[in-house]
């Protein structure tokens, strides 16, 4: 089935099986499968709204020179923080190269990312510390990583943890990502394969990927498949915890297309003007997974305008010291292009490293001259 | 000393580090029950376990995306690809992420996988199985690519690649893979060569003929021949491909003037011409003339009843250590 979506056909969501909790005016939807828990709603909001300044904020930067790339997550916020809070800290996470709101969750601080951006590493931080795997570019390539890691878990029988990949609507068409599915579910891998179907793999919508809707996909592969509304940040947390639990419980691996909308270009680079129309981007405004949080709160009354406004400022404040700290982000010295190919010697790469030092100090003592 | 074929000395190699690694594991196709399919693994899921010596689905990619994911948890996998002409789908996994994942981390994530490979002609196969793909990986940075040629020196160089924190590529010579060799397998590993070193099979003096995998043998059956005729050719193994042994290499063609590089991938952008270059750089003065090169044609692997012609034979090397000399 599709729809007409501002011009755009688009494969419909599933009426009967697409998880809602939250709709985009703000009221809670109960659903018999997904009774939502205690759940810190304030905090995810403030996730939301942090992240989407940090995205912002890195936009600017790429603007004016500071980065030289930014793949945006706007209009993601829900699928990447409801999924990512319901993350164990045992747990781990395989993204793809947008999941800025996960490695949030993950503790990975912002400017970490805007150091793979900016191009003075690709990613600098220890993926065992914070359970964040670095970000991967070559589509797809990860859910194989992630299929491993829970392989190893299972031999190792770690009962208390499970592995959660990101990807997109895009990466579906991936052979790798077939792969993936096959091992997951033939070794019973502990891995919840988190597919944030944003519409669009730069320009081609998502019918050029799949004429069914994604998370019909895992059926052949044999194991289930959930659609979740992707802009709605509970059903998003309670469907990916509870696929986690399902994995730490040795029922293997469940595929969750989360339905979203990237609502900015693919990354700085590109210009969706010209492959989709300004009225699609409006009906998906409408289903913003910041604001219907914000509508939920105040109307219930767990949150008053002091709140709102108290996140307001830490996001301005959160925004002025990353600005801060990337301008200050130090080149990396010209030798360190040589630092850890290998881990050991490499005869052929040291004798280049010494080539290179010694024609680089040749202009040293020009200089001195 | 046992004598043992080569493919038994692999097996009894991978047992070896089996019994002294915890995280080690096999993973390929066919390489439990059947123990793959030149038997380099028959025996070890009975002993070791089906965990242990794994049978994967059939897709490479899969393999060594696995083996990856493995790897960042703490195991230590040994992938086999079944022949050459099919590693070609888990290349993207092997250039993109086996090879870049230390750099990209800046050293926080070492990727402890050996990816075995029989490769090379002349067992009649059909297409695809006879192949030589080394140049490939060893032009992609962060992987250490290497050759054994016989029984003991691949007993030793499996457990070397295994103890390697690199990834490492492992090319088997499958037509040497039933010759025979004395293999002591009580040897402490420590004693062996080191796997980024080439070795010196028959010393000589009057020209350095390098080659590597199936080629050595065919290139010591040169020296033999050639001696009878009065030259004395000094054949050397140049075990690994990535980094290749410039001072061994180098130190010899001074010492003889004349150099001849034999494999059986394509002459055309392959280590040959790499070698050529690094020995004119080094070598230069005592050069008594160009480095000679014989190999495989600018052709896809020929049908089996051509691959004769293709295959650098005793007669073809021969040919170009006489080019050499008559320079």
């Amino acid at each position: 089935m599709t729809v007409e979506i501002g011009g755009a056909t688009m494969v419909a969501p599933h009426d009967t099986e697409f998880i809602q909790l939250l709709t985009p005016e703000g009221e809670r939807v109960q659903h018999p499968q997904y009774p939502l828990g205690d759940v810190d709603i304030k905090g995810l909001y403030r996730d939301m709204v942090l992240v989407r300044r940090v995205d912002t904020e890195a936009i600017s930067l790429q603007r004016q020179g500071e980065l030289g790339l930014w793949a945006s997550l706007l209009g993601q916020e829900a699928a990447q923080i409801g999924s990512g809070r319901a993350l164990t800290p045992k747990d781990m996470a395989f993204p793809s190269y947008r999941e800025h709101g996960v490695a949030w969750c993950r503790g990975v601080e912002p400017i970490r990312l805007l150091e793979l951006f900016r191009g003075v590493d690709n990613g600098g931080w220890n993926p065992e510390e914070f359970k964040f795997h670095l970000y991967t570019i070559v589509i797809g390539d990860q859910t194989l990583h992630a299929t491993g890691y829970a392989m190893g878990i299972r031999q190792e029988s770690a009962e208390d943890e499970a592995v959660i990949v990101y990807f997109g609507d895009g990466a579906t068409s991936q052979g790798d990502v077939s792969e993936a599915f096959s091992w997951a579910s033939v070794f019973h891998a502990p891995v919840v394969f988190f597919c944030q179907n944003n519409q669009y793999a730069i320009s081609a919508p998502q019918e050029r990927q799949s004429p069914i809707p994604l998370y019909q996909r895992s059926r052949g592969f044999g194991f289930p498949g959930v659609q979740v509304d992707g802009n709605d940040v509970l059903a998003c947390y309670e469907v990916t915890r509870q696929a986690l639990r399902a994995a730490r419980e040795g029922q293997g691996p469940t595929l969750i297309e989360a339905f979203t909308y990237r609502m900015g270009a693919h990354t700085t680079t590109d210009d969706p003007t010209r492959y989709r129309l300004a009225s699609e981007l409006e009906t998906w405004r409408l289903r913003d997974p910041i604001e219907r949080v914000r509508a939920y709160l105040a109307r219930t009354g767990q949150a008053n305008s002091a709140f709102f406004e108290e996140v307001d400022a830490e996001a301005a404040e959160l925004a002025a010291h990353l600005r801060e700290a990337c301008r200050a982000l130090p080149d990396p010295a010209p030798l360190t292009v040589f630092d850890h190919v290998y881990t050991g010697d490499n005869a052929i790469l040291d004798a280049e490293r010494a080539q290179y030092a010694a024609y680089l100090s040749g202009f040293e003592s020009e200089v001195g001259r | 000393m046992t004598k043992l074929t080569l493919s038994r000395a692999l097996n009894e190699g991978l047992r070896r580090s089996l019994e002294a690694g915890r995280k080690l594991m096999i993973m390929g196709e066919d390489v439990g029950r059947l123990g793959g399919v030149f038997r380099v693994t028959d025996g070890l899921q009975k002993d070791f376990g089906e965990h242990r010596v794994m049978d994967t689905p059939l897709a490479e990619s899969g393999i060594v995306g696995t083996a990856i994911g493995l790897a960042l948890r703490g195991f230590r996998p040994v992938c086999e690809i079944q022949f050459d002409g099919f590693v070609y789908p888990a290349t993207d996994q092997i250039v993109s992420q086996l090879a870049k994942m230390h750099y990209r981390s800046r050293g926080q994530v070492t990727l402890p996988v050996v990816i075995r490979i029989p490769f090379g002609g002349g067992i009649g196969a059909v297409e695809h199985h006879s192949e030589s793909p080394e140049v490939f990986f060893a032009h992609t940075a962060g992987l250490r690519v290497v050759a054994c040629a016989d029984a003991a020196d691949a007993f030793a160089m499996i457990q070397l690649a295994i103890a390697s924190d690199d990834p490492v590529i492992f090319f088997e010579p499958k037509r040497r893979y039933w010759d025979k060799g004395e293999v002591d397998t009580a040897a402490p590993l420590d004693s062996a060569l080191p796997l980024d070193q080439a070795r010196i099979v028959v010393p000589g003096d009057d020209i350095t003929l390098l080659s590597y995998g199936p080629l050595v043998r065919t290139c010591v059956e040169a020296a033999i021949a050639a001696r009878e005729e009065g030259k004395s050719i000094e054949v050397i193994d140049l075990r690994s491909l990535s980094p290749i042994d410039v001072e061994t290499i180098t130190a010899s063609v001074t010492r003889t003037g004349r150099c001849v590089v034999a494999h059986e991938a394509p002459v055309y952008a392959g280590l040959g011409a790499e070698i050529a270059a690094r020995v004119t750089e080094r070598c230069f003065y005592h050069l008594e003339a160009p480095v000679q090169r014989v190999g495989g044609f600018a052709t896809p692997y020929p049908v089996a009843k051509l691959e004769e012609h293709y295959l650098p034979d005793l007669d073809r090397i021969l040919d170009a250590v006489d080019r050499a000399f008559a320079f």
